[in-house]
């Protein structure tokens, strides 16, 4: 924590390193010295990376850079696949997630998920938004019907599937059931949002929706976004990471990492000559 | 060009198509051929046929009056049939006809069935006043009603006896109800209680306890229980004679006259005289008793009502042991086990136990459940009663647990490769909302692996349901006396031996004294056996699709 507090890291100079143009208080998640090993293998060298709150930052870069496998350490995902190895800190809030003891399930729900694919639950819509908040305990039906229309009208999904509420998840287009797994996330008030891809099965149209409601979300949400669609990084997000096999390559604001890459590899990718 | 068009046509995939389909054929051919068969000869059985009468000479001896049903014709070779009779004339026709005739009369035949040559029968003619008795004991009669008697008096005679003998027949039926009941209910009741005494007393015994007063307590309890014993004999020996009271007298094919009790009389009719409708009612009742009542005449005739409901209560017991059983198994061994080789070697195992042989289950059950585990638990929970055994004898929970236990790779098997079915991602999805592993497990997993499940509690049932070679040794026996469900605490007797299906074709069909007569009930038995195994499935099969219908979503 020292560190930030240090006078030459909040003089709040323009970048190179984009970590000084953050204020402390405005982190909401801060890797340091993150290293991932699957097995023998590392998926993520060295990383260090500050996640600004209530922004949205996009991780851009080629198939297998391991943009995928640093949103999943930020929820402690990676530790369902066998022989996960993690080292270094992630701090949700000051706190390191992969302290000793960490309650990875409160975790799980101070930090969302949504995946490359819809994966509703075979249940009512209903159901579904409400799933998270029953494991919490929480079972008083006014509560529960409250939760559904605010967690439903935040994905912009409650116009379209108010009359259906107990109906199957099941039946609602890809779109929908994207949107409502955004729902489902929100339900639980999360803080941040983790999106891995979540346009990658979607057509133009629902991806226009979804990207709309991550424009909304992010004035209440910390998200991050794993995306290979630099147009879409470009319109959805504030800061952008550009990571090159398991390294972080480059970081920074949107607009500058777009229009004027510190990096010749950053460069060489969006401008479509690599990757 | 000709070989052009061969290789054309084997290119084309059609002979694939002939092959699978041609034994896709083959395959629903035997099934139905089978079920055809054993239906027509199985259910023909309770119909009641014709019975003739004819004069039957063999050249060379005098003439006699033959009265049966055919059940058989055939056609014999000549020769096979000089070598075993003088009378069978050297020239003719290569092949000569021959019939089985079921006469019935055994207790005056000494056999129920005679083969007769067709040729050498005449005059056959199927008189309207030929009557059929069906026989607690000898099997049918065959012949004609002479008169009925009460008290070895004659009330009715010729025309007359026919009409009287319906009513004394009801009379005799209401009485044997009571008379079951009886037996059933008090004497079972008071011999109850009078080893419940016994067992009382021996269990003060041991443990040191037997004062005068308990000894007086006891014995007073026993002498009140002795003397109703006594009485309830003496109502069922009242009974029983008032059973006796008419006797009817009737002449067999030959003229000799036979007296036979009416409480011998299962059914009396006479199938000539009856008209299709008339047969088919009867037919019916039949079939319906068949179903609904209990063996008679060691087997071979009567009901299979014990049996049915034993082979039901042993599926659904062991069904009831096994789904949760593999179930957890399977959840263990994909969900929470570290895959490895123990894993695997486990897999191997359990993959293995489906190809031992059935047999192999009902020595073990017998070794280990019946005579270890029932064995501990009669030392330890009813010592009074050894060395008579509670638990440590064969009996439905061991039957059921033996078929448990041969049942269960399916169960694990198929649950484990519903487990495997569902989705990462929807895992993922539960996990991601901050639930558990377990509660992951019991919301979305569970659920959604439950068609598997029934799959596999589908194919237990299967599996267990027509299984017979170690039921013998664990718990299935020929004749139980009662069924395991009564009105008496704790209602399910789960230590009672029980009938089966499967046992009692073997039984009726090689076991019994009188096979030829039984065979009928074999194949009747055996379509009722079939019938009960598709009724369980078809069951549990609308169960899963009722819960697959509920969690689609795996096929996405």
């Amino acid at each position: 924590m020292d560190r930030f507090n240090s006078p030459q890291r909040s003089r709040g100079l323009a970048p190179p390193n984009p970590r000084t143009a953050l204020q402390p208080s405005d982190i909401a998640l801060q890797v340091l010295g993150l290293n991932l090993y699957y097995g023998a293998t590392q998926a993520l060298h060295d990383v260090n990376l500050d996640i600004p709150r209530q922004r949205a930052t996009a991780f851009i870069g080629p198939s297998g850079c391991g943009k995928s496998t640093l949103l999943r350490a930020f929820n402690r995902m990676n530790e369902l696949v066998d022989g996960c190895r993690v080292d270094g800190q992630v701090n949700l809030e000051g706190q390191n997630i992969y302290a000793r003891g960490h309650d990875v399930a409160e975790l799980r729900r101070r930090v969302g998920m949504v995946f490359q694919k819809p994966n509703p639950f075979p249940k009512t819509v209903y159901e579904n938004v409400v799933y998270g908040l029953r494991i919490q305990g929480v079972n008083k039906k006014r509560a529960l019907d409250e939760a559904v229309e605010w967690a439903l009208r935040g994905a912009a999904l409650w116009d379209e599937v108010k009359d259906r509420l107990h109906e199957s998840a099941l039946g609602l287009s890809g779109g929908q059931q994207q949107r409502l797994v955004i729902a489902r996330t929100i339900a639980v008030q999360p803080e941040v949002l983790l999106l891995d891809e979540p346009c990658s099965a979607l057509d133009p149209i629902s991806t226009l929706k979804v990207e709309e409601l991550i424009y909304e979300l992010k004035s209440k949400y910390t998200i991050v976004i794993v995306t290979h669609n630099m147009q879409q990084a470009a319109r959805v997000s504030d800061y952008t990471a550009f990571m090159h096999l398991g390294k972080l390559v480059e970081f920074g604001d949107t607009d500058r990492l777009f229009t004027n890459p510190a990096k010749k590899h950053t460069e060489d990718y969006i401008t479509g000559r690599y990757g | 060009m000709k070989n052009q068009s061969i290789k054309g046509w084997i290119k084309s995939g059609a002979p694939g198509v002939w092959l699978s389909a041609g034994a896709v054929s083959i395959a629903v051919i035997m099934t139905v051929g089978l079920l055809l068969l054993i239906a027509v000869r199985g259910l023909g059985y309770f119909w009641p046929a014709d019975v003739l009468q004819a004069s039957y000479q063999v050249p060379g001896s005098p003439a006699q009056t033959l009265v049966g049903e055919v059940v058989a014709r055939e056609q014999v070779p000549r020769a096979r049939l000089r070598a075993t009779s003088t009378a069978v004339p050297a020239d003719g026709p290569l092949t000569m006809t021959r019939e089985l005739l079921k006469v019935g009369n055994r207790d005056v035949y000494g056999s129920d069935f005679v083969w007769v040559v067709a040729d050498w029968l005449a005059d056959v003619q199927a008189p309207a006043d030929l009557l059929v008795l069906q026989r607690r004991e000898w099997g049918n009669f065959y012949g004609r009603l002479l008169d009925i008697r009460e008290h070895g008096q004659v009330v009715a005679q010729g025309a007359d006896a026919w009409a009287e003998l319906a009513p004394r027949l009801e009379r005799v039926r209401h009485l044997r109800r009571a008379l079951d009941r009886l037996e059933a209910q008090e004497l079972s009741a008071i011999n109850r209680g009078l080893e419940n005494a016994r067992l009382q007393a021996r269990k003060l015994q041991l443990s040191g306890r037997f004062d005068a007063a308990a000894q007086a307590d006891l014995g007073a309890e026993q002498s009140a229980l002795n003397a109703r014993y006594d009485e309830a004999e003496a109502r069922l020996e009242a009974l029983r004679a008032q059973i006796d009271r008419d006797s009817l007298t009737a002449v067999e094919a030959g003229g000799q006259a036979v007296p036979i009790s009416l409480g011998q009389v299962a059914h009396a009719y006479r199938p000539n005289a009856m008209g299709p409708l008339a047969k088919a009612g009867f037919y019916c009742t039949q079939l319906w008793e068949f179903l609904s009542s209990g063996p008679r005449a060691a087997n071979t005739e009567g009901g299979v009502f014990p049996a049915i409901f034993g082979t039901v209560m042993l599926t659904l017991i062991m069904a009831v042991i096994v789904t949760p059983f593999g179930v957890l198994a399977a959840v263990y061994l994909r969900e929470y086990a570290r895959q490895g080789w123990v894993t695997r070697l486990i897999r191997v195992a359990v993959n293995n136990l489906a190809g031992v042989p059935s047999i192999v289950y009902g020595v073990f059950g017998l070794g280990f459940f019946v005579y270890v585990l029932g064995g501990s638990l009669d030392r330890l929970l009813f010592p009074e009663a050894l060395p008579a055994p509670t638990l440590g004898t064969p009996g439905l929970l061991w039957a059921s647990l033996t078929l448990a236990l041969l049942a269960v790779p399916v169960v694990i098997v198929a649950t484990e490769e519903g487990l495997a079915r569902i989705p990462r991602s929807l895992r993922e999805g539960s996990l991601a909302l901050g639930a558990t592993r377990a509660e992951t497990l019991f919301k979305v997993v569970l659920p959604m692996a439950s068609p598997a499940m029934m799959t596999g509690m589908i194919l237990a049932i299967a599996r267990a349901a027509g299984e017979v070679a170690p039921l013998m040794l664990v718990g299935v026996v020929k004749m139980a006396p009662s069924l395991p469900v009564d009105g008496h605490f704790p209602y399910v007797h789960l230590d009672q031996k029980i009938m089966h299906l499967g046992f009692h074709i073997y039984d009726v069909g090689f076991q019994s004294p009188n096979v030829e007569a039984a065979r009928p009930l074999v194949y009747a038995t055996a379509l009722l056996l079939v019938l009960v195994i598709v009724l369980l499935n078809l069951a549990a099969v609308a169960l899963r699709n009722h819960l697959r219908e509920k969690y689609k979503a795996l096929d996405s």
